[in-house]
């Protein structure tokens, strides 16, 4: 389970989000610019938050109260960024153990096996980065975050990089994953469609502050456009 | 073309000197070129300007302050004589030593540039699988970096060889110690009858200069291929 009560001030948004999740695939929602990506990098360790607390199954991450502050590469938190970043100086198999690596851990055959299977990465593996898709990269990224064990999975729009056909192709590797990995997600998108085929569980972002969480049923009707529209009051659980 | 043994010698002082100074300086290098590309600290600019000094003083200037400091009588000079034995002032290591000082801000720059071109978002996505500080810069940063560090290395080779001023003031031109091609060429052009050794070395220098640069053409391109990765 993962907490997050966070405030955090970039500029001219002012970001303060209080939401917990129960497991299974949680969308960070809204749209651009609503500081969904600056709350993941808080997550990670990568950004640092103004004030509040982070933790996940109970262990603490970040608590500025005790001045609690994990360093990033302590927390085993996998991220798949939205532009993958592959190691492009690496083979797709080189990426894939980076994680265990540096964490320490001892490989699995067997675990890379079931993951490579997963996303059906397994032609690839003697590759460059430079001579994949879009979509295998996304693939590439997706494998290398989870083959290090994460405790938690951060996935930061990972489609918004593909055209429509790439994001066909890659939908069913996402629902496989939800299926089962069993790691608890973090899903941000700005897309409901996306959101609606892979999240249990909704916290609705605008400009910094959560406006709703809930079901999907925090998404608004699908023919709506999400970005200027207010959230449901009827469903939607408010959150201020 | 017939060289004498003096000249021989002189040819092999340089590349001797050329190599063990692009050599020794190459790990101050990088570890001053990251910390100016990358980290943030009180004097940074400081730093960054003494760096860069050798480049703006002139050689001579730079030499007499080798001289200075690290002569027997020097402040570091003398500590080091007395701690390990080691002495510069006039021997082919201060020879060295005067071609790291006035190669190292062509070093520095060429590896810093190439570690500020790199992408820093990567080096966030080792951190978030597992990467400590130290692992991020060995295993993402220094390989990314590579054709920049060989690029420095081409410069400060060819700095070290072609190096003159502050080498003659620091540890003057004695033959088989000290006189590298750059003095010997300046020697024979000062005694009547010199213009054929002269001439021989320089084309011989042109010679090393042009293979140095065709070898790290071929390193770089090497290197840029591995990190662009197709």
């Amino acid at each position: 389970m993962l907490e997050v009560d966070l405030t955090k001030t970039l500029g001219v948004l002012s970001i303060q989000a209080r939401f917990a999740t129960a497991g299974g695939v949680t969308a960070l929602f809204g749209p651009s610019g609503s500081g969904k990506t600056s709350i993941v990098n808080m997550i990670a360790g990568l950004l640092t938050p103004d004030a509040g607390r982070i933790a996940l199954d109970g262990a603490l991450l970040f608590d500025s109260a005790s001045g609690v502050s994990v360093a990033a590469h302590r927390r085993r938190v996998g991220y798949v960024f939205q532009d993958g970043r592959l190691f492009p100086h690496l083979s797709v198999r080189a990426n894939l153990v980076f994680g265990r690596w540096m964490s320490g851990i001892a490989r699995d055959p067997a675990e890379e096996a079931h993951v490579i299977d997963l996303l059906g990465i397994d032609r690839l593996l003697a590759r460059r980065p430079g001579s994949l898709s879009g979509g295998e990269k996304s693939r590439v990224a997706i494998g290398r975050a989870l083959l290090m064990k994460p405790r938690l999975l951060l996935l930061d729009e990972p489609m918004a990089s593909l055209d429509e056909a790439r994001k066909v192709e890659i939908m069913p590797y996402l629902e496989r994953l939800r299926d089962e990995a069993r790691v608890p997600m973090v899903y941000v998108s700005h897309a409901a469609d996306e959101v609606r085929r892979l999240a249990s569980q909704v916290v609705r972002l605008d400009h910094g502050q959560v406006v709703a969480t809930g079901g999907i049923d925090v998404l608004l009707p699908a023919a709506m456009p999400a970005a200027d529209a207010r959230p449901p009051s009827a469903q939607g659980r408010a959150v201020t | 073309m017939q060289l004498t043994s003096e000249e021989w010698t002189a040819i092999e002082l340089s590349l001797r000197v050329a190599f063990w100074a692009t050599l020794v300086s190459l790990p101050f290098g990088i570890a001053v070129a990251w910390a100016l590309a990358r980290t943030e600290f009180v004097g940074k600019s400081l730093v960054d300007g003494l760096v860069h000094l050798p480049l703006v003083l002139p050689p001579v200037v730079t030499g007499y302050l080798l001289l200075i400091l690290f002569g027997r009588r020097g402040p570091i000079g003398a500590w080091l004589y007395d701690t390990f034995g080691i002495v510069l002032s006039f021997r082919w290591t201060g020879a060295a030593l005067a071609c790291a000082v006035m190669g190292f801000p062509l070093l520095v720059r060429a590896i810093r540039l190439s570690i500020e071109a790199i992408d820093r978002r990567l080096e966030d996505a080792a951190t978030t699988l597992g990467a400590n500080r130290a692992w991020t810069f060995a295993a993402v940063t220094l390989p990314l970096a590579l054709p920049g560090v060989i690029a420095g290395m081409v410069l400060c080779f060819a700095k070290a060889l072609g190096e003159f001023g502050a080498t003659i003031t620091f540890v003057s031109n004695i033959p088989g110690e000290t006189q590298t091609i750059s003095a010997a060429i300046y020697t024979y052009t000062q005694v009547p009858g010199g213009d054929e050794p002269a001439l021989r070395l320089v084309v011989i220098s042109i010679v090393i200069a042009l293979a140095a640069l065709i070898v790290s053409e071929w390193f770089a391109r090497k290197a840029g291929a591995r990190v662009h990765g197709a």
